[in-house]
């Protein structure tokens, strides 16, 4: 479209841009949050959830991954749920 | 077959009881049956903007817990005679409101009504789910603005959730409609442009509306501006956005106030 050239004779320095890149932002962060795609965190399920299987056998429902996103820090807090009598096995591992 | 089309949006003050009155006066003009229902409970406009403010007797709380008959609170307009109004209740709140009475309702005006159209009220309560929840289409009335483009992505992630039609696996068939376009800001950079809002909605358009003196000096005088006055730009807007819902396929333009010649050309011919 003609925005450009018509910007040439405004003054004005254009906002719109800035609303527009502040939105895509915000909504990529909100959609997110309310689980409409399959995002970061879905991802981040599955391979963790990969990457203990193969060390334990678990119950993939058993699994919770939490991400809070604070101001200055985010926090993961992953959650498995292991059956008994694997405990010891894996603190002698660790 | 009966729709339900719901005009919703989020935020307040966008335009969605001049959507619904205009819309729905547009589509009883080409011929459909149609009835416009007002969900913004204890606080009702679309009588006020209708012009029937002074006829309503019995309203959509009343159908819903069986105090009146569904065909004692209709109200038929005095300029279409395909053209009808279910008010909300001003004295009652929207707790009053239950699913499965709103379901009856909607369920019984399908079986008179070609086009059942619901105002949702702002917010994302009871009311505006109830509005969106039985819809079969949806008008997502949003300004080219931040405020309204969030709450707009907000209301899109409802309707393909908590719609009795997304719960079935269906699509909601949904509509953005931009209003309180001002076409010179927006060439300026000083407003979010069309493309910006649908590229970030990722929502096809049924139209375009500008800013325009005439929305306001129709509410005044109680008429949808589609009736008040149909060949100003607004009308002219909602008037292809109607033809547009209706499946025919129209350029998209925004109509102008001013640019004249071009635009009153197309407009006569179009009409």
């Amino acid at each position: 479209m003609s925005v450009r050239f018509l910007r040439l004779f405004g003054s004005r320095e254009a906002s719109a841009p800035v609303a527009r890149e502040r939105l895509q932002i915000l909504l990529a962060h909100e959609r997110g949050l309310l689980g409409q795609q399959p995002d970061l965190l879905s991802r981040l399920r599955e391979e963790i959830l990969a990457a203990v299987s193969r060390h334990v056998a678990l119950d993939p429902d058993k699994v919770i991954v939490r991400m809070d996103r604070g101001k200055n820090v985010s926090t993961l807090e992953v959650d498995i749920e292991l059956p008994n009598g694997l405990e010891p096995a894996l603190a002698a591992a660790g | 077959m009966a729709k339900v089309l719901v005009v919703t949006s989020g935020k307040g003050g966008v335009g969605k009881t001049t959507t619904t009155a205009a819309i729905g006066a547009a589509l009883a003009q080409s011929g459909k049956k149609v009835v416009v229902v007002d969900f913004d409970v204890g606080l009702r406009n679309l009588d006020l903007v209708m012009g029937a403010e002074r006829r309503v007797v019995f309203d959509l709380i009343n159908v819903v817990q069986g105090v009146s008959k569904l065909s004692q609170a209709l109200i038929r307009d005095k300029r279409l005679e395909n053209l009808w109004l279910l008010p909300a209740s001003q004295t009652r709140d929207k707790d009053a409101l239950t699913e499965e009475g709103v379901g009856r309702v909607i369920a019984e005006l399908r079986e008179t009504f070609d086009w059942i159209i619901c105002d949702s009220p702002a917010g994302i309560e009871r009311g505006a789910t109830l509005a969106m929840r039985y819809a079969d289409e949806a008008i997502i009335v949003t300004n080219p603005e931040v405020s309204s483009v969030r709450d707009s992505d907000r209301i899109i992630g409802m309707l393909d959730a908590k719609t009795v039609k997304a719960e079935k696996g269906e699509r909601v068939e949904k509509h953005i409609l931009i209003t309180r376009f001002d076409p010179v800001r927006a060439s300026r950079g000083e407003m979010l442009s069309i493309e910006d809002v649908l590229e970030i909605l990722a929502t096809p358009l049924l139209g375009i509306v500008p800013e325009s003196q005439d929305v306001l000096r129709a509410s005044n005088v109680g008429s949808p501006v589609t009736l008040n006055s149909p060949a100003s730009a607004p009308a002219r807007a909602y008037l292809d956005a109607t033809r547009r819902l209706l499946g025919e396929k129209i350029d998209m333009s925004v109509p102008a106030e001013r640019v004249g010649l071009m635009n009153r050309l197309l407009g006569r011919r179009a009409a």
